[in-house]
């Protein structure tokens, strides 16, 4: 048996600091003015949320030819409806009947998502039919119309693509660059055996904080050992107070960023560094203690790209608003971070695992995920008091450590597509 | 017992199966909400050190088709992990400092 773990320092770069790795970052205080702005709001919504590449899910949601779900992006004002059609191909749509406008797919109340099967779309309206491929194939009392061609009238298609089975849907008439392209080297070198960790647990959070003020704190290791310091008896221990803990490697590529951490080593730790139920359940705070098999042979490329020893987790955080993290045991959680307004957002937290093959595998997994909503609803919490905080206007310089240099490259990836968009706008108007 | 909700072996946590055998997380944390940390802890206290022994007898029968006092036997299981929190971290009910976030499991697999 280990006895209880003690925090750790890693290597860094040559320049001394991760963030003086990446000078363009640089160093100084930061302004959270892009998260408390309504006015700013309405620019990224232009300038990220109709021009970056959003995941919408994942292709094991559209198991058949037929099977469709929508999705609800009040950011763009908007909701698609995404579809695996006849052919089996992944399309997205609009979901706009072309007649008079009505939201096209919905049941019961038309702001909730909806999913299912069918051969075609109908409007509940005045009964105007699509195929699956968006073509309008039926207007009632089509003779009654002036010279209309249904040729004219599909819906209105959404850029589609698919990358290791996550589908992103592009909301630029023309986007700027491929899905991967946008991607880029770092996050299309993963390899993961996405198709064989399909258990899916899905959480869904309605949170009054920025979008970035949340993702923020799901993007530094700093704040765990204090906000969620009293979940885990590792955490909560004397030397996790004092030193707090340190992320084993960060890497920046594009507007995307990883950091990796060291692993739970649940197996090792003595009875004094558990609660009780994890040692009942070999599961906890980074999920089932036992390796699952993955199905594949070998490490899966793209994962720890410090390649660093006693590696536990990565967490890839792909621009704008999407989060991968991959765990050393064999899952893996993505997070979504959905604006409604400038000072609220939709939170999705999804857990996939290797399909339980018995009670006690299931098990592990119920314990990992019902952590997880322990510890993301004091997120939750905390960050709506920082929204507050900031809202106040009476602090407007805010200092940022290395070990949060992935915050500080997402606040300056935003400015700096908004100061793009902005230019580019500029330019088109006299 | 002829009408009992949980197999016979486990015929000491029967008094606990009426309140919390339930299919869904969101029922399940609900019911937390709605419990006292004596009636959590008392359910904790039973159903803690007969934990292993319900893992394994579950695991007698395959997770897709558990007879239906064993998928209930499972269900509290599920109920023991979130009363877990309560009791041995948090002594409350609800997580401290969450204010008025909402974050609910809206799928999950079945069982």
């Amino acid at each position: 048996m280990m006895k209880q773990p003690a925090p750790k320092q890693y290597p860094k770069p040559p320049e001394g600091t991760w963030t003086e790795h990446y000078p363009e970052l640089g160093t100084g205080p930061v302004s959270y003015e892009s998260s408390i702005s309504p006015e700013f709001y309405e620019l990224e919504r232009e300038a990220i949320f109709k021009r970056a590449w959003l995941n919408v899910g994942r292709v094991e949601q559209l198991r058949r030819n037929g099977s469709y779900f929508t999705k609800e992006l009040a950011v763009a004002k908007t909701s698609l409806i995404i579809v695996r059609g006849m052919d089996g191909k992944i399309r997205a749509f609009h979901n706009t009947c072309r007649h008079r406008g009505n939201r096209l797919v919905w049941n019961d109340d038309p702001r909730v998502e909806s999913r299912g099967n069918c051969r075609q779309f109908a409007c509940k309206y005045h009964g105007w039919k699509y195929d699956l491929d968006g073509k309008l194939s039926y207007i009632l009392q089509e003779g009654e119309f002036f010279g209309i061609d249904k040729a004219d009238y599909g819906l209105v298609p959404v850029h589609c693509d698919v990358w290791q089975g996550f589908i992103f849907v592009n909301l630029a008439k023309e986007p700027e660059q491929s899905l991967r392209e946008f991607l880029g080297p770092m996050i299309t070198a993963i390899d993961y055996p996405f198709h064989n960790v399909t258990e899916r647990f899905y959480y869904r959070g309605d949170i009054r904080s920025n979008w970035k003020v949340f993702l923020d704190a799901f993007q530094e290791f700093y704040h765990p050992p204090i906000l969620h310091g009293r979940q885990n008896p590792v955490m909560s221990n004397a030397e996790y107070q004092r030193m707090g803990f340190y992320t084993m490697h960060f890497q920046i590529d594009g507007p995307h960023r990883v950091g990796s951490t060291s692993g739970g080593g649940g197996g090792q730790l003595p009875p004094e560094a558990l609660n009780p139920i994890e040692g009942v359940f070999r599961s906890g705070l980074f999920g089932p203690w036992d390796h699952a098999d993955l199905g594949t042979e070998g490490f899966p490329p793209g994962l720890n790209p410090g390649n660093k020893k006693r590696w536990g987790l990565d967490s890839f955080q792909i621009f704008p608003n999407f989060a991968i993290v991959f765990w050393e045991t064999g899952w893996y959680l993505t997070y979504h971070y959905w604006p409604v307004a400038h000072d609220r957002l939709l939170f999705e937290a999804t857990a996939y695992f290797v399909p339980a093959r018995n009670a006690r595998e299931r098990l592990a997994h119920e314990l990992g995920i019902a952590t997880i909503k322990e510890y993301a609803l004091q997120d939750c919490g905390t960050l709506e008091a920082t929204q507050m905080g900031l809202e106040s206007r009476a602090v407007t310089s805010f200092p940022l450590g290395d070990q949060e240099l992935m915050c500080r490259h997402l606040n300056k990836v935003v400015n700096d597509w908004v100061d793009d968009y902005r230019r580019k706008h500029a330019e088109v108007r006299p | 017992m002829a009408d009992a909700l949980l197999p016979a072996e486990f015929s000491d946590l029967e008094r606990f199966a009426k309140d919390w055998c339930l299919a869904t997380e969101p029922e399940r944390y609900a019911k937390r909400l709605a419990s006292t940390m004596d009636e959590m802890q008392a359910f904790y206290d039973a159903v803690f050190p007969r934990a292993e022994e319900a893992i394994v007898y579950c695991d007698k029968f395959p997770l897709h088709d558990l007879p239906d006092d064993v998928h209930r036997l499972l269900l509290l299981l599920y109920s023991l992990i979130l009363v877990s929190f309560a009791v041995e971290i948090w002594r409350q009910p609800r997580i401290p400092d969450t204010g008025t976030a909402s974050f609910e499991l809206e799928d999950a697999p079945v069982p």
